[in-house]
């Protein structure tokens, strides 16, 4: 049962994740968008990652969105072309060709599909543990990252302002 | 079922390379970055459940969520940035501009 709800859950994630860059609004593909960081929360969730889920629900779900909403209606294209939205999706006729292919040659290369080469789990420590024990180098690149980040902004704005 | 996942993960790289390839929005090439990261997410989580060694995944991925935020943000804010300077977000009419 859990098997089939997995099965489900993916089968929407690329749907809606198909969904995301074929809206032909900017603002409802954001929330397409959304919809793809909620259903891989729930994946994350069965697959045995709850920490994981949580955090990409509350920032790719919630921040993201209201990042990309914020950058949106900043810049709110005002001369939409007519004829617009069929060539944006004549762009994507390739696409279930490619699809089409690249599965094909999967198909081809290894028939069956048989990638399980499953390890039995090795020691299971607990995320806290990794994160500030095994992996601590890691937050500190998070804090430089983080900083640099807000540098960035920061800057960005005053040349904004200044222009 | 991991071959499944591994399914969805080409389907996702193959859809966020082609619309990263395809668009000229410059919001909607973040967007293909997105679901190019949802891809790598559910990699790095599909390599914890096969290796057996989860807490690690997890760790990386949240690593790469604020990695993913940070570069947003700052994307958004040259975004932003442009369309002050050039009144489109398009990339063509960006160059168009700037010829």
């Amino acid at each position: 049962m859990n098997n089939t709800v997995l099965y489900i859950l993916l089968g929407l994630l690329v749907f809606s994740s198909l969904l995301t860059v074929m809206i032909k609004n900017t603002l409802k593909a954001v929330i397409a968008l959304a919809l793809v960081s909620a259903i891989l929360t729930v994946i994350m969730f069965l697959m045995g990652a709850p920490l994981a889920a949580v955090f990409e629900l509350s920032v790719c779900a919630g921040l993201v969105t209201a990042i990309f909403a914020s950058t949106i209606s900043l810049t709110d294209d005002p001369t939409p072309e007519p004829g617009k939205n069929k060539k944006r999706l004549g762009r994507y006729i390739y696409l279930p060709i490619i699809i089409a292919v690249v599965i094909g040659i999967i198909f081809i290369t290894k028939p069956g599909l048989n990638f399980t080469t499953v390890i039995p789990a090795v020691s299971e420590n607990t995320v806290q543990n990794t994160l500030w024990h095994e992996r601590n180098l890691d937050i500190a690149g998070q804090i430089v990252v983080i900083l640099a980040g807000v540098f960035g902004v920061v800057i960005l704005i005053k040349e904004r302002s200044k222009n | 079922m991991l071959s499944i996942i591994f399914l969805t993960i080409v389907l996702l790289y193959i859809i966020g390379f082609y619309c990263l390839i395809t668009t000229r929005n410059l919001i909607r090439i973040l967007i293909a970055l997105e679901i190019l990261t949802k891809g790598i997410t559910l990699v790095l989580i599909y390599a914890g459940q096969v290796s057996g060694q989860m807490s690690t995944a997890q760790s990386m991925v949240i690593t790469l969520i604020i990695i993913e935020v940070v570069i947003l943000a700052v994307a958004a804010g040259i975004i932003i940035n442009i369309f002050n300077i050039n009144d489109s977000v398009d990339v063509r009419k960006i160059f168009r501009n700037k010829e």
